[in-house]
């Protein structure tokens, strides 16, 4: 038995029952990588002597006695925006290349506290902006079901080295649909949680009113396992509410019977590929089976939130970025001789960030700049608003909404990336839930003709992600 | 339509230099979003209030004490290519 196609749950009650150790499963893990990374481009850092003394320490404590619980001695894919202590963390970016950050990440921290084993860094999209993690430094990932595609992004990585068995869970950041887009490309669970459920202290900024800390997972039930530790407040994220933290597997096997479901009419609408509204429609049908109520509901500001997005997430992403300047961290220029203070400015960030982040960056300083300000940055802020109330008004009529994850599935490497707004275009269905900070979470809905997965999109109220997870069992059972 | 001197103007705001290249493509790709994001005139905002933080979580305070992060000073200067001087990074003049 290949020890890495295991979930988190089965690898648990196997290393508790002896019948393989940790060190078994990440040589696995490492076998798989060592057979597929090449091509896929998941992994941009794989240590396999650190990943296998990490397995190694783990067995040893089990055998002490301790358990730490059911992520003890797992496997598990970081994205590289993840701060991790002594490794390299890069963000997938020159300017950042060779940077090693001499601390953990407070969910890194978490994750270690619960026994986790990392693997590697997984490929991104530079800073975590894109679609596909084709913006990355070293260069893009291929998605598993077809190395022609991408495997979505920024959190393509992750997404790619969960679906082909590289690890057994790993960790993303969400902003506009970074975790959930890439699910629903790669076949696997991504789970985006509501902002400030998790803490993103120590993983690099992008934009701070809509960035989350999620991850990836084989099943609804591992999705949630993770959650558990993950979740909670955090001094050093002070956006991190003191919200109780349940345990997020109590709404697992809930099932679905009297649960009111809202399927949103305009994220069926034009340019919505039919073959992924009718899989995503497929599963609402065996849902009503199961006794689930559903409705149709209307959310008339989607529309905007692309462009809202657009304006917003480059402001907030301009102001973050300026911190890397080639001083207290990142590459010194090195194609041009600076002669002061300024022109070392010019040039350090001039050579050290891809074109993606440069245009973004001149996007949000043009917006933010003077005379601009109310016209594009206030203004999206009341847009957003109005989307957040669109959802409370749905929310008073529904538990949840479905809807599929991407318009499209996986596009092929090179389609899009010339075209900023078509590739922005591919948000259009996971930037309303980032909005209005909601949770909201990627489950397999089937494949596409072609041979492609197609995800369905559980948008739940805030602080809700249990709904997600009650519902997304009940997808995975309806399709077995 | 964004014109390439405001896209220069721009890369001087953002401390970023550009080659001539990038700054004809980015006029025409900045002018392309600009222009779609132009649909937000579209709706009516009168009276609406901006939201700037989807929680409600509102002026989280701490007790003003120093609390020892898991790096040393020593490891957070080690993170620079440049030089240490007195547990300061030394950059170039900022004035001639």
């Amino acid at each position: 038995m290949q020890l890495n196609k295991l979930k988190i749950s089965e690898v648990a009650k196997g290393l508790r029952a002896g019948d393989f150790s940790c060190e078994d499963v990440m040589k696995d893990c490492l076998a798989e990588i060592s057979l597929k990374n090449k091509d896929l481009n998941a992994y941009i850092f794989v240590d396999e002597k650190m990943a296998l003394n990490e397995a190694k320490e783990m067995d040893k404590r089990f055998k002490k006695g301790e358990d730490l619980g059911p992520l003890m001695g797992i496997p598990c894919g970081l994205k590289d925006n993840f701060n991790t202590n002594g490794v390299k963390t890069t963000c997938c970016s020159n300017m950042l290349k060779g940077f090693v950050p001499p601390y953990d990440a407070n969910v890194v921290k978490r994750l270690r506290d619960a026994g986790m084993v990392m693997v590697g860094k997984t490929n991104m999209d530079e800073f975590a902006c894109g679609g596909s993690t084709e913006h990355s430094c070293f260069g893009a990932t291929r998605n598993p079901y077809d190395l022609s595609r991408v495997a979505g992004g920024t959190s393509g990585g992750s997404a790619a080295a969960t679906a082909s068995d590289m690890c057994i869970y790993a960790m993303g950041s969400d902003t506009g649909g970074s975790i959930r887009q890439p699910a629903s490309f790669c076949g696997v669970v991504g789970l985006k949680v509501t902002y400030g459920r998790v803490s993103r202290s120590g993983i690099t900024a992008m934009a701070s009113s809509w960035d989350t800390v999620g991850h990836f997972a084989k099943s609804v039930e591992d999705a949630a396992i993770v959650l558990n530790v993950t979740a909670g407040k955090d001094l050093k994220d002070a956006t991190t509410p003191d919200v109780n933290v349940p345990d997020y597997t109590s709404f697992l096997g809930k099932g679905v019977k009297g649960l009111k479901i809202g399927i949103p009419k305009e994220y069926f609408g034009e340019g919505i590929d039919s073959e992924v509204a009718d899989k995503v429609m497929e599963v609402v049908e065996k849902l009503k089976k199961e006794g689930a109520k559903v409705m149709e509901v209307s959310l008339p500001m989607t529309k905007y939130a692309v462009a809202a997005y657009y304006v917003m997430m480059p402001a907030e992403l301009s102001a973050n970025l300026e911190r890397f300047d080639g001083i207290r961290y990142g590459k010194k220029p090195s194609k041009s001789a600076p002669q002061d203070l300024v022109e070392y400015y010019f040039a350090a960030r001039g050579e050290g960030f891809g074109s993606e982040i440069k245009r973004r960056i001149m996007i949000g300083t043009y917006v933010l700049s003077a005379g601009y300000y109310d016209a594009y940055y206030k203004k999206a802020q009341k847009v957003r608003t109005l989307i957040i109330k669109d959802f409370e008004k749905a929310f008073e009529e529904v538990d949840v909404l479905i809807a599929p994850v991407s318009p499209i599935p996986a596009f092929k490497v090179g389609e899009l990336v010339d075209n900023p707004l078509a590739m922005y275009m591919a948000d259009v269905l996971t930037i309303p839930a980032s909005a209005a900070g909601l949770p909201a979470m990627s489950v397999p809905a089937g494949m596409s003709s072609g041979g492609l997965p197609i995800g369905l999109q559980i948008i739940a109220p805030q602080f809700e992600e249990g709904r997600c997870f009650t519902v997304g069992e009940a997808v995975e059972k309806v399709q077995q | 339509m964004l014109t390439e001197e405001q896209v220069r103007h721009t890369a001087k705001l953002a401390r970023l230099n550009l080659t001539d290249e990038e700054v004809k493509k980015f006029a025409g790709q900045l002018s392309g979003v600009l222009e779609y994001v132009d649909i937000l005139k579209e709706v009516d905002t009168e009276g609406v209030e901006i939201t700037s933080q989807v929680t409600g979580l509102k002026n989280v305070m701490r007790k003003d004490d120093v609390v020892q992060s898991e790096a040393t000073r020593e490891e957070l200067l080690a993170c620079s290519e440049l030089e240490v001087d007195s547990n300061q990074v030394k950059v170039m003049n900022a004035i001639k």
